[in-house]
């Protein structure tokens, strides 16, 4: 991005930083797609390799956190350094969530594998989770390239997670109350989309930190958000 | 000289320059168009700075940047260099302080300067604080001289350590001990503006931290312009810093501003220590 340092080994620091980050992104976006991959075949195995690979997400963040700390009780970064560092510490935090997630939709996975599939559902999540990838994908590229506009697309692609999870909870609202023998699975997938959604909200938060990286300040306005789950009521049918 | 300001704001010297206010707060000095030049070499171009009244203001950039040049500007001390050429305005409670008719020794009463070294005199501790307001003329007695004292050498955080060996020589105090009585004598004249040319480079980091902490306490009263190459000094105790860089200022704002995100890449590469 710029000429390097006059002490070569903050250089190295930092790039150290950035590396452990792109390697708990990359984790993440694996984590992701093998949950979903584990709920679409209903593959308890895949499902059980998810919940155990959390952890190594959880020992990178720990490492970030310890070489962050390093960075700033000796190198006392300034200006775009010191963005640098804080911007670091706060998405290895929120990739770290995003790990949590990918491990609980891996167990509730693990307790629909007993369930039929009900209509487009698992299509829609399915949807829901390869958009959100995506998402984490272009943001730790924006972070690794210090690159503030594709930070900002990932910031306006929230919304299109957002809808889709709107749409979603509707169709398994109309599911339970079609028959409740579909509560349990549905309330699964209903986490499990929430789970996803709540993903998209964390890489969000990280095109944020580029942002605040990149230009100094937070992006100033509000983007679009589209999820309207947490204020649906659902008629029950025949009223 | 009993009140060096008077001189100062006599009917010949034009009236008021520049009453700028950056958000709210007071100008104490305004510097337009300052350019100093050492016989052909231009050391400063057309520097343009307000000093905030009551705050600590930075002035950093590499060696050679001209920063210890402009800070040397606003007390005259340029004036004893020969060859030494100074042009512009520097504006302080409505008098251009460059003008030849304003009194450098009057003006050096009313801006103190503390230099790098500590420099006491070879003279007692006492008659080191003493010596500015007698030849000013600030005490009428023995009484009114040792208030001076004794007030200058407490507001410098240093009473209680040379409060039983007042008429031993100064020079015979540890180097943080001396810098502390240099801002006691600077501060015993009653100055409006104190001038701090990297008061702590020679010190230790506790003898450091008490000059920062006196610098916090003494920005209550006077107004402090400082040059420092430690960029986490200037984050510590400064309030507005002023990035110079071969004899242009780069870069002037809220300290906090100046090393989060600064405006100017050399700003940048400067505080982050990279090749600029």
């Amino acid at each position: 991005m710029e000429s390097g340092h006059i002490v070569k080994s903050f250089d190295d620091e930092l790039n150290q930083l950035h590396g452990i980050i792109a390697e708990m992104g990359g984790l993440c976006e694996q984590q992701l797609a093998l949950a979903i991959d584990a709920l679409v075949k209903r593959d308890r195995l895949q499902a059980e390799r998810v919940i155990r690979s959390d952890k190594q997400i959880d020992r990178l963040e720990e490492e970030v956190d310890n070489l962050a700390i390093s960075i700033l009780a000796l190198r006392q970064p300034m200006a775009e350094d010191l963005r640098s560092v804080i911007a670091g510490l706060k998405t290895a935090s929120n990739l770290e969530r995003i790990g949590d997630y990918a491990k609980n939709i891996a167990k509730r996975s693990e307790a629909l594998t007993q369930s039929e599939q009900l209509g487009n559902a698992t299509g829609t999540i399915q949807r829901m989770g390869n958009l959100v990838q995506g998402m984490i994908k272009n943001v730790l590229d924006a972070y690794l390239e210090g690159d503030g506009d594709k930070a900002e697309d990932v910031r306006a692609r929230d919304e299109e997670v957002d809808l889709l999870h709107t749409s979603l909870f509707r169709e398994l609202l109309t599911y339970m109350m079609e028959s409740p023998g579909t509560i349990t699975p549905c309330t699964h997938l209903l986490f499990i989309a929430k789970n996803i959604e709540r993903m998209g909200d964390h890489a969000t938060n990280i095109a944020e930190y580029v942002h605040f990286r990149v230009h100094g300040h937070p992006p100033g306005e509000a983007r679009q958000k589209g999820d309207g789950s947490s204020t649906m009521v659902v008629e029950p049918m025949g009223n | 000289m009993v009140n060096p300001m008077k001189d100062m704001t006599t009917e010949e010297h034009p009236a008021p320059l520049l009453h700028a206010v950056a958000q709210g707060v007071p100008i104490k000095i305004s510097a337009r168009g300052v350019c100093v030049s050492y016989g052909d070499k231009q050391a400063l171009f057309d520097i343009d700075l307000d000093i905030p009244e009551r705050k600590v203001t930075a002035l950093i950039g590499p060696s050679g940047c001209g920063k210890s040049t402009f800070i040397r500007c606003l007390n005259r001390m340029n004036d004893v260099i020969e060859n030494c050429h100074v042009s512009g305005v520097i504006d302080m409670d409505g008098v251009n302080i460059l003008d030849k008719k304003v009194d450098a020794v009057g003006l050096r009463a009313r801006v103190g300067m503390v230099f790098q070294k500590p420099n006491p005199f070879p003279k007692s501790i006492y008659e080191n604080v003493a010596y500015g307001p007698k030849i000013h003329g600030l005490a009428s007695n023995k009484k009114d001289m040792d208030a001076i004292v004794g007030k200058s050498l407490s507001r410098a955080g240093l009473w209680d350590e040379v409060k039983d060996r007042l008429h031993s020589p100064g020079t015979g105090l540890s180097g943080g001990q001396q810098q502390r009585l240099c801002i006691a004598r600077a501060i015993a004249v009653r100055p409006q503006v104190i001038l701090m040319d990297e008061p702590c480079s020679a010190l230790d980091p506790i003898a450091t931290a008490k000059i920062e902490e006196l610098i916090d306490e003494l920005k209550e009263k006077f107004t402090i312009v400082m040059v420092t190459h430690s960029m986490q000094q200037a984050a510590r105790v400064s309030q507005a810093t002023a990035y110079f860089h071969l004899g242009q200022l780069v870069e002037k704002g809220d300290t906090k501003k100046v090393f989060t995100s600064p405006d100017d890449e050399r700003t940048q590469a400067y505080i982050t220590g990279r090749i600029g």
